[in-house]
């Protein structure tokens, strides 16, 4: 019986140390999370959410315009993609068994492994070289490019679960095939789509090269989304690298504040999900 | 009066849709699209409400339909009855179009609502549908809305405007034998009923839209007895102001609701009669085969 | 809108219903948009890189002289960085990822299982830039305090372990991409794990194998080409991140054997140095390596992606 405990002995150092691979991939996630509310926390007042950034050397101030940047610039990036993306999803799975549907799922999976900063310099080409300036609408374009590929995706898969027999159902009704996609099949999709598109936006909303050269930055308040903007992220980065320790404070708490806007995002995505799984 | 024989494409005579000499006083001849002459019979005294004439469905490039001229009875049941795969439900889906729904799906002949050619490609599919209602083999209420606006689908998913909606709802659920089950709370999802209810529910929808003709593909075969019974009761009343259009692989209840039976084997019409007579004195053998159960 | 007795009209159709071809021709337009959205990226990465392209050649990927001053551009280092870090990141992550997909996958009770995923997952769902900040100031001084003086006296002998030690360096870039890499990979190796059918670890089982050897007897042989994949999927992610590295891996363009030394990838020189090229040739030249970036990481991902489906069965 010596093989049988030198079998057991295996069977368990592997468990072991697939249980010890776990627990390193989580650490660094405890870390930091930990430390980014620690350190974030100390920082965390009114002032960071209503006042201006302060010049360099002087110490208060705050990232109210970065805070409304990020929320102005994912709101716009979200009209941008998230139509097109439902609708680019209700052509793949209403209409899109052939060639031009194998291409386009081909061409978006390809899209979503591009690097985000490449999806920049390409935003910077065709928008911010013409329009010559930076502004928060290039940023958001950049951000919607960055999440079509998701939303159209999930999309597809969540209206292809819908059941034919709803389809047949409407169409016997007499209703229009379009109105009866529109008015039925995406309707009870709904709730998926919903969770896929908050779970996309939570990935935008925290990327920070795609608005280097687009979005770029601002000290101040930007008059209209035809100028530079301040954003969290780039906000964050521009502190972090920065030799103040003032700047560096401010950059935990922003960052603590840009955690928990996407984990809130994610999280409140998954339990939807997860609630409606369990009810069906 | 005799009908004349019809020739199939391969010039080989077919069996000629014979029957009912003693109910046939007018039958509607025709001309066959390889020029043989036929006649859709129609029962004496009786009017044909939806017919089709020298009726051919193609899959792609294989014929599944092969020259039906069928008339069905106004005000009057029609069972459509048959083994699998011989064509009953792809027949009764040209009679609202929803064969345009399969790609690669292909028919020739005329399909007539009132003697008007429902076929054509300048007709709209959606406004025939509106007259001629189809109820499905599976229960499809739509789960994200109550039973009252499933009840309403038709009239809202088309932007029509119908005056006292709470009127039409009751109306129809009390039509359907669902009003006393349900009105206590209508704003239910469409989806927590019993599969029979889910049926009911699916018939008062579609007769919410006032058709003229209503088809019904297998309604019941996903029903349990009790609300099979339920609904072959519902079809009895029903037939006193619609058409109704039946396909059933069960012959017992082709017996029990049906005024008319037509049965079908392998994409032809075989025989075309009252329901007593099919399954009592059969003129064709292999109708007689069918019934008698000696293939199924 | 017409009532519901109005329809008695006749039936012909009425040019409301074009409503469908309309419907259609639309969202076709929209998914078409996909392909030509890809496409416009190549093209416009090749056109304001032209300049670059046609005055270094192939120069521009052997030469290490990266000087903006007497427009002299070559990008060997950055390509040295990325791939040195990427490489050192799939090093430190493929066996914590696959240990725990595989943890994840055929060892864990049902009720850990989603909690331990939710958590990778969660890994992703950090920001890079955050994870950047929390590397320049917790990661690169424990590196510099601890743990580099450590490896130096015990591996000093090898070259890997030798000179300076900052912190920030291409050990740090390799650290912190192997941790933002690992849920890219355990998720997709569990996606490919689940894949395999359930009858061939049955089958083991029946043998007598403990859980370990169904693992390596039957799923492992089974789901080796898409384990490839989701290891290259996660070495594209590699290549491609930007914020987090570019914080902690010095940004100097030198090219040192040593994982101490401080490093530049290609992501990190186009972040740093975009917004202030002067001159079109600086322009194009980093427009260059991103369009290089771009290249690689596409081809990676489509293969990736073939070896995935080939045992998925589905796309990923």
């Amino acid at each position: 019986m010596n093989n049988y405990r030198y079998r057991r002995l295996i069977d368990l150092s592997i468990r072991g140390a697939c249980i010890a691979a776990v627990v390193i991939a989580i650490v660094p996630l405890v870390l930091v999370l930990t430390y980014v509310t620690v350190q974030g926390l100390s920082g965390l007042n009114l002032d960071f959410f209503t006042q201006l950034p302060k010049p360099v050397g002087e110490t208060g101030g705050g990232m109210a315009n970065a805070i409304v940047g990020t929320l102005e610039i994912v709101a716009l990036a979200s009209a941008i993609g998230v139509p097109i993306g439902i609708l680019a999803g209700v052509y793949l799975s209403e209409f899109g068994n052939n060639r031009l549907g194998k291409s386009v799922r081909f061409a978006a999976d390809v899209m979503s492994g591009v690097p985000s900063i490449t999806v920049g310099l390409f935003v910077y080409g065709i928008i911010v070289l013409r329009t010559r300036q930076f502004s928060a609408w290039a940023g958001a374009v950049a951000l919607a490019v960055l999440m079509l590929p998701t939303v159209t995706r999930t999309s597809e898969e969540l209206l292809r679960l819908v059941p034919d027999s709803l389809r047949e159902a409407a169409l016997g009704l007499g209703v229009p095939r379009w109105r009866a996609t529109l008015k039925v099949v995406l309707r009870t999709a709904a709730p998926g789509i919903a969770t896929g598109v908050m779970l996309a936006v939570a990935r935008v909303a925290g990327e920070t090269a795609p608005l280097l050269f687009t979005a770029f930055g601002n000290r101040f308040w930007s008059a209209s989304i035809n100028q530079p903007t301040a954003s969290l992220p780039v906000q964050i980065y521009t502190y972090a690298v920065s030799p103040y320790d003032e700047w560096h404070r401010q950059a935990w708490t922003a960052a603590l504040v840009l955690v928990v806007l996407v984990l809130l995002l994610n999280v409140s995505a998954r339990w939807a999900l997860h609630q409606r799984v369990r009810a069906s | 009066m005799k009908t004349g024989p019809a020739t199939a494409t391969n010039g080989q005579p077919t069996r000629p849709t014979r029957g009912l000499e003693e109910l046939d006083a007018s039958s509607r001849d025709l001309t066959l699209h390889n020029g043989a002459r036929a006649s859709v019979p129609v029962p004496e005294g009786k009017e044909a409400k939806i017919s089709t004439e020298d009726l051919r469905v193609y899959f792609g490039k294989t014929r599944v339909l092969h020259g039906v001229n069928l008339a069905v009875v106004k005000g009057a049941v029609t069972a459509i009855i048959g083994p699998s795969g011989c064509g009953k439900s792809t027949y009764l889906r040209c009679l609202n179009r929803m064969h345009e729904i399969t790609p690669g799906a292909r028919v020739e002949g005329r399909i007539l609502l009132d003697d008007q050619d429902i076929h054509g490609s300048w007709i709209d599919p959606v406004l025939v549908r509106r007259r001629v209602g189809m109820v499905f083999q599976k229960p499809n209420p739509f789960p994200t809305m109550s039973i009252r606006e499933n009840v309403l689908a038709g009239i809202t998913l088309n932007g029509l405007r119908a005056t006292d909606t709470d009127g039409v709802v009751e109306r129809r659920l009390r039509q359907v034998a669902l009003w006393d089950e349900v009105k206590d709370n209508l704003g239910r999802s469409g989806s927590s009923l019993s599969g029979g209810q889910q049926q009911r529910l699916c018939i008062a929808r579609a007769l919410a839209l006032e058709p003229e003709v209503l088809l019904m593909d297998e309604p019941c075969s996903a029903l349990d007895p009790i609300a099979t019974a339920r609904v072959e009761e519902l079809i009895h009343e029903l037939k006193e102001s619609y058409t109704i259009v039946i396909v059933t692989h069960n012959m017992q209840q082709a017996g029990r609701v049906a005024d008319y039976t037509a049965f079908f084997y392998m994409g032809e019409l075989v025989e075309f009669d009252r329901t007593d007579v099919i399954f009592t004195q059969p003129k064709e053998s292999r109708t007689e085969d069918y019934i008698t159960g000696r293939f199924g | 809108m017409d009532t519901l007795h109005s329809r008695m009209s006749p039936l012909r159709r009425s040019g409301r219903h074009g409503g469908d071809a309309l419907f259609k021709g639309l969202t076709a337009a929209f998914a078409v948009l996909i392909i030509a959205l890809l496409a416009d990226m190549a093209f416009e990465m090749a056109r304001t890189s032209r300049l670059s392209l046609a005055h270094f050649g192939w120069q521009f990927i052997r030469s290490t002289n990266w000087d903006p001053v007497r427009d002299q551009f070559g990008a060997l280092p950055f390509i040295y960085g990325t791939v040195v870090s990427s490489l050192l990141a799939l090093v430190l992550a493929v066996p914590i990822s696959l240990g725990a997909s595989i943890w994840l996958s055929e060892f864990a009770p049902g009720w850990l299982k989603t909690p331990i995923a939710f958590l990778i997952e969660l890994l992703a769902a950090v920001p890079s830039v955050v994870y950047g900040l929390w590397g320049i100031f917790v990661l690169c001084p424990l590196l510099r305090n601890v743990v580099e003086p450590l490896l130096g006296k015990m591996f000093g002998s090898l070259p890997l372990f030798q000179g300076a030690r900052q912190g920030f360096g291409m050990l740090a870039g390799g650290i912190i991409l192997a941790i933002m890499i690992t849920p890219t990979i355990t998720s997709v190796s569990r996606e490919v794990m689940k894949a395999v059918p359930n009858v061939l670890r049955e089958g083991s089982f029946a043998l007598g194998a403990t859980r370990a050897e169904v693992v390596r007897m039957a799923v492992l042989p089974f789901a080796r080409s898409g384990l490839v994949g989701a290891v290259i999927l996660g070495l594209g992610r590699a290549l491609g991140e930007t914020m987090a590295i570019t914080m902690v891996i010095g940004n100097r363009s030198e090219i040192s054997a040593s994982l101490f030394s401080p490093s530049y990838t290609m992501a990190s020189v186009i972040a740093n140095e975009f917004t202030e090229a002067t001159g079109d040739l600086y322009l194009a030249a980093l427009a260059e390596i991103g369009l290089l970036l771009f290249a690689v990481t596409v081809a990676l991902n489509i293969v990736a992606r073939l070896l995935v489906w080939r045992v998925a069965r589905s796309p990923v």
